[in-house]
């Protein structure tokens, strides 16, 4: 559904994104995850043909965005980043303004606009002006905006940014409810968003795509190392030299928290440790008081892949 | 057909809001109010030729009227569009950018034309006391409406460029008023260099226009300064696959 083959941008000296490669197929949702400034705005826009890549193509809903620019933009329903309305229309004015923009028939008019706006829990206000509705509303008022006119492909620019918690959870439903009818590409720098509602996940920063994966296989993929965090009642130095010795031990960080110290062990990928820790802790006689497994969580994933350096579950606290 | 979609929108806008009447209203008293004292200095007086004696000046005067409240009405057409991230959308919907632009510049010059219409009631009403010969005002008013479309031309473009309202109607003042005094330095400047200015003088082709004489080369000059001003606003639009947007 939408193909995007080395697609580079550059402003004057800056490079937005740099041969930025990936395919979405019909009916998948996808989220876009970087940081701000990524480069997630400027692949989206490319998509949506607000302008043209510096090199590379695009393809959407079988049509080039550059030189069929015209048939693709038909395909395509977008909420930009900023919510962008006129704020002297009433909602109904407004989507009706947007059905005529995207060729909507006459007679299909109201239909589309009252599926729109309750899709988006919009039906009851849909007269009021748009300008004195509350932030939360004039987003989803962009969302119904990018549904007129049943586009195969949604592409949302962060939908759910300046959501109360509430409104977070409805737009997300609302992505979910458009799995595979709509096909769907999201960008958003929240990484449980990600995990809530995409089936992929393409990882962007500085204008480079780090990773393309379901969040699953990423979390397996990425994962390098295993580890346990243990809490024990014994001098530090003694814990931190004792578990280093057990056996696949990369790293041990031992800190000392009122009575107790706070170990963090660190093992090679895919081993199990947890035996041979406590067994170790027991053979000194030490009080133990936790032991568990640390769970990478996306945004590990996401860190260790935006900052290689500073990487590492749990990064190590100042 | 979109570009009626967006005029349409425009003009929506145009009635919703206040501005627009305050616009309207400022340019009818200020219109009238020249009509009024230009009659009654033709009738104390005592002029003989109408054509120049009085519609000369009272046409004369409504092209001040417009040159003042035309930059104003166009200002906000790009700029406010820019301004709330809406020309984003614009151009992710089906339509071209020729449309955009042929849709706001007709949505303005129908304000326009609305504007210019109730000034019609002065001269008819002089016509039910003096039968005068209609053609001059004819004339004087066809460069009425060349003059004020070549003024939206204009304001569309520099709206264009900004995404500041004020800037844009000052930046439209700027140019117009330069087109207009730009031959005004006759004395210094070289004379080769006049004969050119005079040539682009935007005044200086409505002068015919007011002493009712239609001239094909002030037709032509107005179109293509119109014309031009939109290959420019056209340009501007199409900048942003260069250069970004904002």
């Amino acid at each position: 559904m939408i193909e995007a083959a080395h697609l580079t941008k550059r402003f004057g000296a800056l490079t937005a994104i740099d041969d930025v490669s990936f395919s979405v197929a019909r009916g998948e949702i996808v989220g876009f995850l970087g940081p701000n400034g990524a480069g997630k705005s400027t692949t989206m826009r490319i998509l949506c043909g607000v302008f043209p890549p510096t090199s590379g193509r695009a393809v959407v809903a079988g049509y080039d965005v550059c030189t069929e620019s015209l048939r693709a933009r038909a395909h395509i329903g977008y909420s930009p980043e900023r919510v962008a309305l006129y704020m002297d229309m009433t909602v109904r004015e407004y989507l009706a303004y947007v059905a005529d923009m995207k060729d909507v028939a006459r007679h299909r008019r109201a239909a589309a606009i009252d599926g729109a706006a309750q899709n988006c829990g919009l039906q009851h206000v849909t007269h009021r002006l748009v300008g004195t509705l509350s932030k939360g509303y004039r987003q989803r008022v962009g969302i119904a905006q990018a549904l007129i006119g049943q586009p195969t492909v949604l592409v949302l620019d962060e939908p759910t940014a300046g959501l109360d918690p509430e409104q977070v959870s409805e737009v997300r439903g609302l992505v979910r409810d458009l799995r595979g009818e709509r096909t769907v590409i999201l960008s958003t720098h929240i990484l449980p968003e990600v995990e809530a509602t995409c089936d992929r996940v393409i990882i962007i920063n500085k204008g480079r795509i780090l990773a393309v994966d379901t969040p699953q296989n990423l979390n397996q993929r990425l994962r390098r190392t295993s580890q346990v965090h243990v809490e024990v009642r014994a001098p530090a130095a003694a814990v931190a030299a004792r578990l280093r010795a057990v056996a696949g031990v990369v790293d041990v960080d031992a800190v000392r928290a009122g009575e107790y110290v706070t170990v963090s062990v660190t093992s090679e990928k895919d081993r199990d440790q947890r035996a041979q820790i406590a067994a170790a802790i027991a053979a000194e006689g030490w009080e133990l008081l936790e032991l568990r497994a640390v769970t990478l969580s996306l945004e590990d994933i996401f860190l260790s892949l935006v900052h290689p350096v500073a990487a590492g579950p749990e990064a190590p606290r100042q | 057909m979109k570009f009626l979609v967006i005029c349409r929108r425009e003009l929506r806008s145009y009635f919703t809001s206040y501005v627009a009447y305050v616009l309207l209203t400022v340019f009818l008293l200020l219109s009238g109010y020249f009509f009024y004292s230009d009659l009654v200095f033709f009738i104390l007086f005592g002029g003989y030729v109408l054509p120049t004696g009085l519609w000369q000046y009272v046409f004369l005067d409504m092209r001040l009227c417009a040159l003042l409240v035309l930059p104003l009405l166009t200002m906000r057409l790009f700029a406010e569009e820019r301004k709330l991230g809406t020309i984003e959308l614009l151009w992710t919907y089906p339509l071209r950018d020729r449309d955009i632009v042929a849709g706001k510049f007709l949505a303005s010059w129908i304000f326009f034309v609305i504007m210019l219409l109730p000034t019609l009631l002065g001269p008819l009403l002089f016509y039910q006391y003096y039968q005068f010969d209609i053609g001059p005002v004819a004339a004087a008013y066809a460069g009425m409406l060349l003059l004020g479309t070549a003024f939206v031309a204009c304001g569309l473009f520099i709206s264009s460029l900004t995404e500041n309202q004020v800037v844009a109607a000052m930046g439209t003042y700027g140019i117009l008023v330069f087109f207009w005094f730009m031959t005004w330095n006759e004395e210094v400047a070289d004379q080769r260099i006049i004969r050119v200015l005079l040539r682009l003088s935007l005044f200086d082709h409505f002068y015919n226009f007011a002493r009712g004489v239609i001239d094909t080369k002030d037709v032509v000059f107005f179109l293509l300064f119109v014309a031009f001003f939109l290959f420019l606003t056209l340009q501007s639009l199409t900048a942003r696959t260069w250069r970004g947007v904002r």
